[in-house]
């Protein structure tokens, strides 16, 4: 699974977060007898299936059926389970009504998995790309929504999505994306952290957009000193980390493979407008995608390094 | 005559959870008394007939079976009848719809003792009780879970992802109630979706056992509710008037929801009351 890459020379290693999704929920199974799979059809593409071999009193598929396996949910964990439930993010809008009324008002302690995030199921199509359900989501009392990095982030955000209480989602990416964080590092639900430390501009990224600003603020550096802050947790936001920088250099720029309405981009916006700081340039979808390949494809949308660089120079230029 | 006696009592409890009912929502001036009514002689059979294993003083015993309320609209008709089991004092009627009060006009989890899940959006009530019904079996207990829907809902798309589920599950400890009053807020099921009959064969095409019987014969009900299934999931098909035991909402159509006027409160009252001892 895994393959690199090669930035400015140093290698870059690209793998999955679903994958490390797959095998952290295996390993947390092992050990942990309160831990509930269950999936709607997706069992080999969430990597999971060890799960469902190895675990069969903990495990249920219930078919092409979002909603119910929400509602499953929901009834595991009103039962003493902690269910992990996964499908396509794009599909869980198909849950919606069910995450509403039975997890999120209840606020019971399911763990929403939606793979395939973005436009990451790229060949597949607009109708495959999940670009909504930030948005929906973040409507939602208690919800809360996590948008790991990549796949070392990805095993730490599970851990801490296990011992957090309430409703959490997770949103994964079929391709391998770059591998920036370390593995130790203990993830900690509701933070946003500097990863590179600049004056002029700041970069407010999320998901596998963060290393794309990085490679921009490592090709730009000489030039433009820019800021990045990758925000994995979308709700509840990290507004001081970046109210501090939005301070700091007065420039702020938000890019997700999200749509532009609802998610990372506008949450910004929100904290940004209430406290009357900095000017504002939001990268993510303005249409819906289309087949493609992946880096081909997060180019054409205008989510990749290239439309983070055109985003600096034009706000800079003001 | 010992059966007779028995069943003379729940008729008389049955009368006075509709007497709660219809005065909570002649207060608060709204509410929908149709599936309340309909519903009601099988909650009365449920919680007073022996049909469930409960502690009202201990509503979150962890030996209990479940009671899920899917038509959560019907809500009043379970307030009434866990207040009168004892599971809160029926002054909390009074709070019905009111602002700050745990009578919510849905039923919402936790809000009274005994409301185990929150409903009023068709078509959750059997998923969630798969998810408990499927825990039980991890623990081995002899627990059931009753999910109550009403017939409209089984118009909802979800309510067949669940139905088709827990046959696969095998979940004997999971009782389905389909309270078929016969109508909808739109008119009769019939008019609006006619080819929701004949749902037994829909069931059973699915995999589950069925049970039909009148939704207001005490002795049919408590059969259906004693009855324990061999391998799989059991649906009970209790068909039913909608507003029974007061004659001016039996089987019409305005009375989904509505205000209770002055002249319909004294009327219905009377009516129930020639019921009661």
């Amino acid at each position: 699974m895994a393959t690199k890459i090669q930035n400015k020379g140093e290698i870059i290693e690209m793998k999955s977060t679903r994958q490390a999704f797959g095998e952290t929920l295996f390993e947390v199974m092992k050990k942990d007898k309160r831990v509930f799979s269950l999936t709607a059809d997706l069992a080999e593409s969430l990597k999971i299936l060890k799960v469902k071999e190895s675990f069969p009193e903990r495990f249920i598929d219930t078919g092409v059926a979002e909603a119910n396996m929400a509602g499953v949910a929901a009834g595991l964990a009103i039962a003493g389970y902690i269910p992990v439930a996964g499908t396509f993010a794009v599909f869980m809008t198909r849950a919606f009504d069910h995450i509403r009324l039975q997890i999120c008002q209840n606020n019971l302690h399911v763990i929403l998995v939606g793979s395939h995030g973005g436009v990451s199921n790229a060949a597949d199509g607009g109708s495959a790309h999940a670009l909504e359900d930030f948005a929906f989501l973040r409507a939602l009392p208690n919800m809360t929504i996590i948008n790991p990095t990549d796949y070392n982030e990805t095993r730490q955000a599970f851990l801490a999505a296990i011992d957090y209480p309430g409703p959490v989602y997770l949103r994964l990416y079929r391709e391998p994306t770059a591998q920036i964080t370390e593995s130790a590092e203990k993830f900690i639900i509701g933070k946003a952290r500097i990863i590179r430390k600049g004056k002029d501009i700041t970069v407010v990224a999320s998901g596998p957009q963060t290393a794309e600003a990085l490679v921009v603020a490592d090709r730009m550096s000489d030039k433009i000193d820019v800021e990045v802050i990758s925000v994995p947790t979308i709700k509840p936001l990290d507004k001081k980390t970046i109210l501090k920088s939005a301070k700091k250099t007065g420039r702020v720029i938000t890019v997700e493979d999200h749509s532009i309405n609802g998610g990372l981009g506008s949450a910004v916006a929100e904290i940004l407008a209430e406290n009357k700081v900095g000017k504002l340039l939001r990268l993510g979808l303005r249409q819906f995608g289309e087949s493609g390949e992946y880096s081909a494809l997060i180019k054409k949308v205008g989510i990749d390094s290239g439309a983070i660089i055109k985003a600096i120079r034009q706000l800079i230029k003001g | 005559m010992i059966q007779t006696n028995r069943f003379q009592e729940l008729i008389q409890i049955a009368s006075e959870s509709r007497l709660l009912a219809l005065e909570a929502m002649y207060h608060c001036g709204s509410g929908h008394p149709g599936s309340a009514f309909s519903t009601i002689d099988i909650l009365v059979a449920l919680f007073f007939g022996g049909g469930i294993k409960y502690r009202a003083n201990n509503p979150n015993w962890k030996g209990r079976d479940y009671f899920l309320l899917s038509n959560g609209h019907a809500v009043p008709a379970l307030y009434a009848v866990l207040a009168k089991a004892g599971y809160f004092p029926e002054a909390e009627m009074k709070g019905l719809r009111k602002l700050g009060f745990g009578a919510q006009g849905h039923p919402h989890r936790g809000s009274l003792p005994g409301i185990e899940i929150s409903s009023g959006s068709l078509g959750q009530g059997l998923s969630v009780g798969i998810g408990l019904a499927r825990a039980i079996k991890n623990k081995k207990t002899s627990q059931k879970v009753f999910v109550l829907m009403s017939d409209g809902e089984q118009e909802e798309g979800s309510t067949w992802e669940a139905v088709m589920l827990a046959p696969k599950l095998q979940l004997n400890n999971l009782i389905a109630i389909v309270d078929k009053n016969g109508m909808q807020i739109d008119g009769t099921t019939k008019d609006v979706m006619p080819s929701l009959d004949p749902l037994a064969e829909k069931y059973r095409a699915f995999g589950w056992e069925v049970i039909e019987i009148d939704g207001h014969n005490f002795d049919e009900i408590l059969k259906a509710l004693a009855v324990n299934s061999a391998s799989g999931p059991r649906v009970i098909i209790s068909k039913t008037i909608r507003g029974k035991g007061v004659s001016f909402m039996e089987g019409s159509i305005h009375w989904h929801a509505g205000k209770i006027t002055d002249e319909q409160y004294v009327q219905a009252k009377k009516e129930i009351m020639s019921n009661v001892n």
